[in-house]
């Protein structure tokens, strides 16, 4: 039996009610999309081809501005590190909580920190560590992972969370009214907050030239997380750079109206470094953990283009097959076309088994033209699929190509194959053995065979 | 340890590349909406600010009006702000205190602090903590009063950046505090405000 693609497999377990969720959640994020982008600009497309070229600018010269970085932010106070690995990344950032003796955090939303399971770790070592976006919260509650990019629990609906409030004593009583979930987290939240003693956040850019770590969020629990917080951990991806203060700006204005249909994020902060004299209230400690986690990997290959990405989930949104299938059935963090390239390519060492991500895409284009920094990701799709077969990863959904490689190489073959295979006319078909064209056939019927009547056609009609 | 070996990977990766992306260079007036810059400073601001369900006032009236609606009774006031807001509040009937104590951040329904600018075209104030009292102050009471001279008011995003300045924390604020987690339905006020007024003075 030749069977499904796993993200077919997956996309028919799923309940109707996490679909309808997954659908109409995405599909009102790419509506909003286009109108913030059309209504402001004329041309936003030069705009995200503009970014895309300061992005490949940044990747090519990585060496120079991530030492500039470095530089940049030392010279502002904050203790640089580097981290080669996942293991690297999260040893690093357990060390720095031991050294300042920090034993309970807030942590904001960081897709970084979900690439390495940090969270995990740093509880499995004694660390009290709350997630602080109101989604990733619920994902913490619930023991699940996040679903998508910007909106982690897309697939749940409110009465699932209203449940998962009362189960976890958050609240006393079942109210799923979305208005009287967020205020009950709000209430709840507020006071762990005021107890943490450091807070660890992703980073959505930070400028080479200034030292200014940019950090983009809508419910600002990042900057209540850091009010009472004396040490701020930012993990970042070493790929995060932009040249120039300057340079934010391009990316600023294509981030919140790509990811969200905002013309900015509700709050925008800019950090550069640990509190200094002149402020009243801010983390005395900043530390900064460039990390590379296979992002060098990624630039030593022929998809580089997937690190201009600046995570705001447009082409998962837009995707038909993200759609259908939720971002889980993608098995990482990332989900949707961003996670069909990048996936296969950070996790190296799980290439074999994240390989038929790339071959989950009918290549329509759409996740590159959302794209706000231009990543042709069906180009991407197609070098990763080479690259799978060259490996000779065999994957579920595969046809076994030879027979036909056979008959569409020799003409005579084909002729007698054309015209014998009209007996499938008469046949069962939908028995077959293979998976994928049962489901196909499942919904629609074939027309009857005609194998070898247009040659015949061809040759007994008269020139004119 | 790691510091060099990402580095030398990062140059065994850039080798092969031949021809390294310039950078492009741009106008900034190629990243400006017209649409939603069209007007003075100051109607761009308020008509954009509305637009993410902020509030523009420029009257007491106005402030007491919603305070009084909202049944709001405490709150705190920079004290460099008591003159313009803070006094004729506590004359109105309202509890205004100078020092917000962290201890007890609920107590406070409003908090009054300085926006050290604005930004037209997204309809942003500007905290910067060198001149903003407490951040707390700006973030845990229901509703912000930011205080807001109308020459502060940057025409664009790449003016407000031009001008992002040396303090160490600066925060761009563009409506209340929101949320979409649940079911895409927007909620506003989850951790911070949940009304962001722009006070707006000469």
């Amino acid at each position: 039996m030749i069977d499904r693609q796993p993200i077919d497999t997956y996309a028919r377990q799923i309940s109707d009610e996490k679909q309808t969720s997954v659908i109409t959640g995405s599909t009102a994020s790419t509506d909003k999309r286009f109108n913030a982008l059309f209504t402001d600009y004329a041309d936003p497309d030069s705009l995200r081809k503009l970014a895309a070229k300061i992005k490949d600018h940044t990747l090519h010269h990585l060496d120079t501005y991530l030492e500039q970085a470095e530089a940049s932010l030392q010279r502002n106070g904050v203790t640089v590190h580097f981290a080669d690995s996942g293991d690297d990344a999260r040893e690093t950032v357990l060390n720095i909580l031991r050294g300042h003796e920090v034993t309970q955090l807030t942590k904001s939303k960081s897709m970084a920190s979900e690439e390495i399971h940090l969270n995990p770790y740093l509880i499995e070592n004694g660390i009290e560590v709350l997630e602080s976006d109101l989604g990733e919260f619920i994902i913490q509650l619930d023991g699940d992972e996040p679903s998508h990019i910007v909106r982690p629990i897309i697939h749940k609906n409110r009465r699932e969370i209203a449940r998962t409030f009362q189960r976890e004593g958050i609240a006393e009583d079942y109210n799923d009214d979305p208005g009287t979930i967020t205020r009950r987290a709000r209430v709840h939240l507020r006071e762990k907050y005021m107890l943490a003693q450091a807070v660890i956040t992703g980073g959505n850019f930070i400028s080479a030239e200034s030292g200014r770590l940019v950090l983009v969020t809508n419910e600002g629990n990042t900057r209540f997380g850091m009010a009472p917080s004396k040490v701020h951990i930012a993990l970042v991806g070493i790929e995060k750079l932009v040249p120039t203060d300057r340079d934010l700006g391009v990316f600023l204005n294509l981030l919140g109206r790509s990811a969200t249909g905002q013309q900015l994020t509700v709050y925008t902060e800019f950090i550069s470094g640990p509190k200094d004299d002149s402020q009243p209230s801010g983390p005395e400690h900043m530390h900064v953990v460039f990390m590379n986690h296979g992002r060098t990997d990624v630039l030593d290959s022929n998809c580089r283009e997937i690190l201009r990405c600046i995570r705001c989930s447009a082409c998962q949104n837009v995707c038909p097959v993200y759609r259908q299938a939720s971002g889980h059935a993608y098995r990482s963090p990332y989900g949707g076309p961003i996670g069909a390239v990048l996936s296969p390519l950070l996790f190296g060492d799980r290439f074999p088994e994240l390989a038929d991500l790339p071959k989950a895409s009918s290549l329509c284009g759409a996740c590159n033209e959302v794209c706000p920094v231009d990543i042709p990701i069906p180009d991407l799709l197609l070098r990763l699929r080479d690259k799978a077969k060259r490996a000779h990863i065999p994957q579920p959904g595969d046809l076994p190509m030879t027979p036909f490689a056979t008959l569409a190489t020799s003409p005579s073959l084909w002729r007698t194959a054309m015209t014998m295979s009209k007996a499938m006319n008469h046949l069962p078909i939908q028995v077959a053995p293979v998976r994928p064209l049962q489901d196909w056939l499942g919904q629609r019927t074939l027309p009857d065979w005609h194998g070898g009547d247009f040659r015949k056609w061809l040759k007994a009609r008269k020139e004119k | 340890m790691s510091r060099d070996t990402i580095f030398q990977k990062i140059r065994s990766a850039l080798e092969p590349i031949k021809e390294k992306a310039a950078h492009p260079g741009f106008e900034e007036a190629m990243l400006i909406s017209p649409v939603r810059t069209a007007g003075s400073p100051v109607e761009a601001f308020s008509r954009n600010f509305t637009t993410v369900n902020g509030r523009v006032m420029s009257t007491l009236e106005e402030v007491i009006d919603l305070l009084r609606a909202q049944n709001h009774q405490v709150g705190y006031c920079d004290p460099s702000l008591m003159e313009t807001l803070g006094r004729p509040l506590a004359d109105a009937g309202f509890e205004v205190r100078t020092e917000y104590c962290r201890e007890n951040y609920d107590d406070y329904d409003f908090g009054i602090t300085r926006a050290t600018g604005g930004i037209a075209e997204t309809g942003s104030i500007i905290l910067d903590d060198a001149h903003t009292s407490d951040r707390l102050a700006a973030l845990s009471p229901w509703v912000h009063i930011a205080v807001l001279s109308r020459a502060a008011i940057h025409p664009s995003v790449p003016a407000a950046i031009a001008h992002l300045g040396s303090s160490r924390n600066i925060i761009w604020v563009t409506g209340p505090s929101k949320t979409a987690d649940v079911e895409g339905i927007l909620i506003e006020g989850v951790h911070g405000p949940g009304e962001q007024i722009a006070f707006l003075v000469d």
